[in-house]
C-alpha cells in the first residue's frame, strides 16, 4: 500500500509564545519548532503498515523551508521519500483548513496514493479539519479519531475512539483519508542508522498556486487568555507550600 | 439567507450534552444578530426529540428524517445536512464541538467553500459583527477571528462555552422533514460502538485522585505520583500522553476520550490543563494544580495552586503529609 503522511512543522510545546507586535500571529524570533505530535502518531501507523504488508510512505509537509527539518525526521524514522510543499505568509500557517488542505492537496494529486494519513489536530492552530476538508476535496471518504487501522481488499477497517471510552470500528473503500489520534502505536525514536539513510533520501519542492482556496477564516488578532481565577495561590518554599496546602486541606476544604 | 441552524446531537443513550450548549450559543448569537434559531434533529424517529428542543428558546425546531440516519456515518450526514442547508440557506450554522462534529462539519463546510469556525469559546459582537474567539497553542493563545466569506458560515463551540438554557414556557412549531441522502452513497460502513471489556478501575467512585501529566517527564518518576497518592489515600490517575506512552493503562485516563470523575480532592501534578483533560475532572470537590508555568490553564479551575516543579513539591507534601499522619 502507497501511504501518504502529511506532518506539519509546529512551535515547541515546552516554550512560551507570545504575539507579535502586529497582534496577528506570534513573535517567531528564538523559537524551536518541532513535528505535530498527533501527525508524529500518524506517521508512525504508516511506517507499522508498511512494515507489516509493504508499500511506500511518503512523508508531506507544507510550509517554508524549515519545514524540511520534519520532513527529515520522518525520513530517519522510515519514511520512504519526502514532499515540501512550499508555502509562504499566512498560508504556511494553517490558520486556514482549507488553504492547508489545498497545499496538500497538489501533492495527493501527484502522488495517488491509496491511503493519507495525518494527525487529527495540530498543537499550534488546532483547527482540526486539514485532513476532513483534504479528503472533502478529494471526493474520498474520511475517518476522524483513528486509534487503530487493518488493511483490507481495496477498503481499510478503522477503529475510531468516540468521547468517554467507547470507540466503533467502520470500514471505508481506498482511496481515503484517516485522521490519526494521539497513542495509536508507540512512537520510535530515529536510529543513528536512520539519520545516516535520512541524509541520502530525496525532498522533493512542489510549488502550487492556491488561486484563492480560502475558507475565510481570518485572524484579527491575539490576546493573552482571559483567566477567570479562583485559585487561591500558596507561596513560599516547597516545604512551606506543602504544609500550607495540607493545613488547607484540612481545616478549609475538609477533604483530608 | 437568513436564520440560525443549530445542529443538535444525539446518541444511542440520547442527547448528548453539549447539544443544548451550543443551542444556547445559537441563541446568543440570534439575540445578536436579530436571526431567528431552528434547532435542527438529524436522525431516524427523532420527532419526539425535535419536541423536546423546542421547548429551549429557538423559533422552531426541524426532525430531520431518514433510515440512512439511524446511526452516524459520515457522509450520511454530510449529504442530509448539506442538502437541508442548501434549501434553507442560513446565515449561520452552529454546532456543538463534540467528537462527531470533528467528524462531519469539516467536510459539511467545504461543500459550501467555507472553513468551519471550530472549537470556539464564545464571540463578542465589535462593529456589528461578531468575533469569534478560540484557543490557539494549546490555550496559551486566545484567537479572534472573523469570517471573511458570505453567508451560510459554520461555527462550532467548546463544551462549556455557553450554559445551556432553562426550558422555556413556550414550545416553538415542530417540523418533520425527510432527509435527501441517498444511503448507496454511504462509503462509511460504522459497526456498532463498543467499549473495552471491564475496566479494572472504576475512578468515578474514587473520593481523591492523583493525576499525573506530562510534566512527570518519565516513567520511573511515576513511583513519586504513587508514594503522594498512598499517602493521601488516593487512586493514581493521569492525562492522555502518559496513557498514550503507556506509562499508564487507558482506563486511568481522565478527559473527554476516558473517565470523568468527580472526586472530593483532584490533585492535579504536571498538567496544563486542555479542555478535553478539565472537561472530565472539573466537577472535583476540590481541585489543587502543581505546575511550574503560573499561565497554565489548570489554574482557570484549580482552588489551590501551587507554582512550582512537582519534583520538589511532591516529596514535601508527601513529608508534610506523614509528619501530620505521624
Ligand atoms: C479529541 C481529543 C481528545 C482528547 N482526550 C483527552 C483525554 O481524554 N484526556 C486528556 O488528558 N487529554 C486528552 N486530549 C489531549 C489534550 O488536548 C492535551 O494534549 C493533554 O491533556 C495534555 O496533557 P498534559 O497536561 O499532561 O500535557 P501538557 O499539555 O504537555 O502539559 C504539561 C504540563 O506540565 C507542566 N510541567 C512540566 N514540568 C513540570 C515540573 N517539573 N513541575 C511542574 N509542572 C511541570 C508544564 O508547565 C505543563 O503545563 C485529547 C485531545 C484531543 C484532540
Amino acid at each position: 500500500m502507497k501511504i501518504l503522511v502529511a506532518v506539519k512543522q509546529v512551535p515547541a510545546r515546552d516554550l512560551p509564545v507570545e504575539p507579535a507586535p502586529s497582534g496577528l500571529w506570534i513573535a517567531e524570533a528564538g523559537l524551536s519548532y518541532e513535528m505535530n505530535e498527533p501527525d508524529a502518531y500518524a506517521l508512525e501507523a504508516a511506517l507499522r503498515l508498511k512494515e507489516s504488508g509493504g508499500g511506500e510512505v511518503v512523508a508531506v509537509s507544507a510550509g517554508p523551508e524549515r519545514v524540511q527539518s520534519v520532513l527529515r525526521e520522518a525520513l530517519a524514522k522510515g519514511a520512504d521519500r519526502a514532499i515540501h510543499v512550499a508555502a509562504e505568509g499566512e498560508a504556511a500557517l494553517g490558520l486556514d483548513p482549507v488553504a492547508a488542505a489545498a497545499l496538500l492537496e497538489a501533492a495527493v494529486r501527484e502522488e495517488q496514493p491509496d491511503l493519507v494519513l495525518t494527525g487529527l489536530q495540530s498543537d499550534d492552530t488546532g483547527t482540526g479539519q486539514t485532513g476532513v476538508v483534504l479528503a472533502a476535496r478529494l471526493g474520498w471518504p474520511h475517518a476522524t479519531l483513528v486509534v487503530a487501522i487493518e488493511p483490507g481488499q481495496g477498503a481499510v477497517r478503522a477503529r475510531r475512539e468516540l468521547e468517554g471510552g467507547w470507540f466503533q470500528h467502520v470500514t471505508l473503500p481506498l482511496p481515503a483519508v484517516l485522521t490519526v489520534q494521539s497513542g495509536i502505536a508507540r512512537l520510535r525514536y530515529a536510529t543513528l542508522m536512520g539519520i545516516k539513510r535520512a541524509k541520502t533520501k530525496e525532498i522533493r519542492r512542489l510549488e502550487v498556486e492556491l488561486e484563492g482556496s480560502r475558507g475565510g477564516l481570518r485572524l484579527a488578532g491575539l490576546a493573552q487568555p482571559r483567566r477567570v481565577r479562583q485559585t487561591q495561590f500558596l507561596e513560599g518554599s516547597a516545604a512551606e507550600q506543602a504544609s500550607k496546602l495540607v493545613e488547607k486541606l484540612r481545616f478549609e476544604a475538609r477533604v483530608l | 439567507m437568513s436564520g440560525i441552524l443549530a445542529i443538535l446531537e444525539r446518541g444511542p443513550g440520547g442527547w448528548h450534552r453539549m447539544s443544548f450548549e451550543a443551542l444556547a450559543g445559537a441563541l446568543e448569537l440570534g439575540r445578536a444578530t436579530g436571526e431567528p434559531v431552528t434547532a435542527c434533529v438529524p436522525g431516524f424517529g427523532v420527532e419526539a426529540a425535535a419536541a423536546e428542543a423546542a421547548a429551549f428558546g429557538p423559533a422552531a425546531a426541524l426532525a430531520l428524517e431518514h433510515e440512512a440516519l439511524s446511526a452516524y456515518a459520515a457522509d450520511a450526514w454530510i449529504e442530509a445536512l448539506g442538502a437541508l442547508i442548501g434549501a434553507m440557506a442560513p446565515s449561520w450554522v452552529v454546532l456543538p464541538h463534540t467528537y462527531q462534529t470533528r467528524d462531519f462539519a469539516p467536510a459539511l463546510a467545504a461543500r459550501f467553500g467555507r472553513a468551519l469556525m471550530a472549537d470556539c469559546t464564545g464571540f463578542v459582537v465589535e462593529g456589528g459583527r461578531p468575533v469569534f474567539e478560540r484557543q490557539l497553542f494549546q490555550g496559551k493563545l486566545t484567537g479572534r477571528f472573523l469570517f471573511e466569506t458570505p453567508k451560510p458560515n459554520f461555527v462550532s463551540f467548546q463544551a462549556g462555552a455557553f450554559r445551556a438554557p432553562q426550558a422555556a414556557g413556550q414550545r416553538a412549531p415542530v417540523a418533520v422533514q425527510r432527509a435527501d441522502v441517498d444511503p448507496a452513497r454511504v462509503r462509511q460502513k460504522p459497526e456498532a460502538p463498543f467499549r473495552e471489556a471491564a475496566q479494572a478501575v472504576d475512578l468515578s467512585s474514587a473520593e481523591r485522585i492523583v493525576a499525573v501529566g506530562r510534566g512527570i517527564g518519565d516513567e520511573g518518576n511515576l513511583e513519586l505520583a504513587r508514594e503522594l497518592a498512598a499517602a493521601l489515600g488516593a487512586e493514581l490517575a493521569a492525562s492522555r500522553p502518559i496513557c498514550d506512552n503507556g506509562w499508564l493503562p487507558m482506563d486511568r485516563q481522565v478527559g473527554s476520550s476516558g473517565q470523568t470523575v468527580a472526586p472530593k480532592l483532584y490533585v492535579a501534578l504536571g498538567i496544563s490543563g486542555a479542555i478535553q483533560h478539565v472537561v472530565g475532572m472539573k466537577g472535583s470537590g476540590c481541585i489543587v494544580a502543581v505546575n511550574r508555568d503560573p499561565q497554565a490553564p489548570i489554574f482557570e479551575i484549580a482552588d489551590y495552586g501551587i507554582v512550582g516543579d512537582l519534583f520538589e513539591v511532591a516529596p514535601a507534601l508527601i513529608e508534610e503529609l506523614k509528619k501530620s499522619a505521624g
